[in-house]
This record gives C-alpha cells, sequence and structure tokens, in this order.
C-alpha cells in the first residue's frame, strides 16, 4: 500500500428505489443529503432545501439518507428510526417535514404527539423502534455516508459530486443549475 | 520543528511511544494494541468546532471501527483535564490522549507538528504488526472524514486473507 488514497467527494452508493426519493423520477439533478434530525444546520437547510425543490420542480429530485451522529445528539438515532417506521407505512416524507419542522420537539413524549398528529399509530411505531426493528436501515445509511466522506451534516451530493458551498437557497441554486447544465 | 520529511510515510515502524490518556495517570499507547490495526487521529484542539467533528464523527463511526477490530486513539497537545472535558460533552468513548509534556514530542515524531505549537490534523493507519499502513495529511481546517481510514482498514484486510491463503 505505497500509493495514498485520495479522500474521495463522490458518492459510493448509487440511489436506488430502496432510497427515500421525492421529485421527478426522470430529474436531471438529484440531490442526496446525509441528514440527522437534531443537527441544527440540517434544520437551518431544510426550509432552503423545501424552496429549492419547489422552484426546480421540473429539475430536481431529492434523496434523504440518515447520518445520525448520536453522541451528540441523543434523540437523533430514535427520530431516525421513527421516521422509517413512518416509511414503511409510505409516510417517510410527512414524518421527515414534521421532524425538521419540530426540532424543539424530539424527545420521546413529543415525538409520539407528532406520529399521532400525522395520523400514524404511535404505539405501533413505538414498538418497532423499542425493538430496533429499522435500525439496520438508518446504519447501512450511516456507513454508506461515511465510506462516501460524509464528514457531518448536513452533507449533500449533487449528481455524485459532494456539494462543497453553501446551504443558503442561493447557494443551491447555482449548484443545481451548474449541475443541470453539465 | 516539525520532522523534516513530513508526515510519516507508509512501510515504516510506527515510533512507539505511550501518553497519558486519563488524569489518574494511566498512559496509552499503540504497542498495547498490537495484532489489531490501531488508527492515529491527530489534531490541533479540543474544542475548536472542525476538532469536534472529527472526534464525534469517530465516535459516532465506532460500530464500523469494530468490525475491523480497529483501535482509535486521539491526540493533541490539549491537557488530559481538556481532553477529559472535551470528551464528556461529546460523548467520546474512545481514548484521547495528551502530547502535553514534553509538548508535541510524539507528533513531531510522526511529522504531524506544526509551527504553530499544535499537531496537524493528521491520519496514521497502523497494520497489526505496527507498520505504518497508510497516512494522510489534511489542511487544519478541513474535517477529513473517515472514509480514507476505512480504505485503508479495507486494503489491510484484503493483504491479510492473501498471506493466510
Amino acid at each position: 500500500m505505497s500509493t495514498p488514497f485520495q479522500v474521495t467527494a463522490r458518492l459510493r452508493d448509487p440511489v436506488t428505489t430502496d432510497d427515500h426519493i421525492r421529485g421527478p423520477a426522470d430529474a436531471s439533478v438529484t440531490i442526496v443529503e446525509y441528514g440527522d434530525f437534531q443537527c441544527q444546520f440540517c434544520g437551518a437547510a431544510y426550509p432552503n432545501l423545501h424552496e429549492l425543490l419547489r422552484q426546480r420542480a421540473d429539475t430536481v429530485r431529492m434523496v434523504f439518507r440518515h447520518f445520525p451522529i448520536a453522541n451528540i445528539h441523543p434523540y437523533a438515532e430514535r427520530a431516525a428510526e421513527t421516521a422509517e417506521a413512518a416509511g414503511a407505512r409510505g409516510r417517510f416524507w410527512e414524518m421527515h417535514d414534521w421532524l425538521y419542522e419540530h426540532q424543539d420537539q424530539l424527545d420521546p413524549v413529543h415525538l409520539s404527539l407528532g406520529v399521532e398528529q400525522l395520523g400514524l399509530p404511535p404505539d405501533e411505531l413505538n414498538q418497532e423502534v423499542e425493538g430496533g426493528v429499522h435500525a439496520d436501515r438508518v446504519r447501512r445509511d450511516f456507513v454508506g455516508g461515511i465510506r462516501s466522506g460524509v464528514n457531518g451534516t448536513p452533507t449533500l451530493f449533487v449528481n455524485d459530486v459532494r456539494h462543497e458551498g453553501g446551504y443558503d437557497l442561493a447557494d443551491l441554486l447555482t449548484a443545481v443549475d451548474a449541475a443541470a447544465n453539465t | 520543528m516539525s520532522d523534516p520529511n513530513g508526515l510519516i510515510q507508509p512501510g515504516r515502524p510506527a515510533p512507539g511511544f505511550t501518553l497519558a490518556s486519563t488524569p489518574d495517570g494511566r498512559r496509552t499507547g499503540p504497542e498495547q494494541f498490537r495484532g489489531r490495526p490501531v488508527v492515529l487521529a491527530f489534531y490541533p484542539a479540543d474544542w475548536s468546532p472542525v476538532c469536534g467533528d472529527q472526534m464525534s464523527l469517530y465516535q459516532a463511526a465506532a460500530p464500523v471501527f469494530e468490525q475491523y477490530d480497529a483501535a482509535v486513539l486521539g491526540i493533541s497537545v490539549d491537557s488530559i483535564w481538556s481532553h477529559r472535558a472535551f470528551a464528556e460533552s461529546r460523548g467520546i468513548a474512545f481514548p484521547l490522549l495528551a502530547d502535553f509534556e514534553p509538548k508535541g514530542e510524539v507528533s513531531r515524531r510522526y511529522g504531524a507538528y506544526t509551527p504553530q505549537g499544535e499537531a496537524a490534523r493528521a491520519l496514521v493507519v497502523l497494520d497489526r504488526a505496527g507498520t505504518v499502513a497508510w497516512s494522510y495529511l489534511s489542511p487544519p481546517e478541513v474535517n477529513p472524514g473517515a472514509d480514507g481510514i476505512f480504505d485503508a482498514l479495507d486494503q489491510l484486510a484484503t493483504d491479510r486473507e492473501v498471506m493466510t491463503r
């Protein structure tokens, strides 16, 4: 092993049908976000990503993958697994949005209320989370992120290349418009 | 002064050392983990935001390091008391070693010391026998992530399979 490895900045796990995807299937630009529901920077990027998808509805689709940093965010893992439990019922993005819109309410009690608010069965979801039913899925996303060079959250890949710019709407628009034209 | 040859390169035997790792005087070093791959993560300082992210990231990745049976050691010139408070605040369970007295001595021997008086942000992976298998120097303000480390650990596992075949 005499040649040093390059630290990569490319997505290694391709997007598949197992992913949580929103936006048109034939979009020319795919954004993959590695995110943590308790991360304030992800929370700050969330409305901008939302607006980006609205303004570029025909060209951009969005993928979310879990990257909980549980040692600094005690509620992140549970939130991620709860989103997966919602996803198993076809409601991933509603739960995702609720979590980013209620980042001050991620403790188990408020989280259950949120689940209920979305019309999902809180006891059932809690049981699945307690039983670790969705833990492997979250872990798989995390490990894939680590191997792709994710070093914190949020990390975005725009058409498989790591986004090195900011998360303001203007930065995001610039990045996706550049990707759409290449 | 840093090692004029720069960061230690693959193929070299890793200089042996132990450094204080707990306030009660316990000392930790790579030789204690012979037979396992060892990741030495030199970093400039506790508490600076990038470092926090990098060490927090390695803690979050602990289950993956376990899969490789790899030991992770963080090293900076901070005192053991700073390390303890930092580890508590970030939930870091792997050892943070204090290259504190004589200041930066171990970092220097690995070619990972800066004129600013801090450890460089450098990653060094040792194989099971204590030979440097991979090293990487990151710009101080860039969190290098863990992908390079895991590529090196994968390569070590592959080499080992070939040898035992």
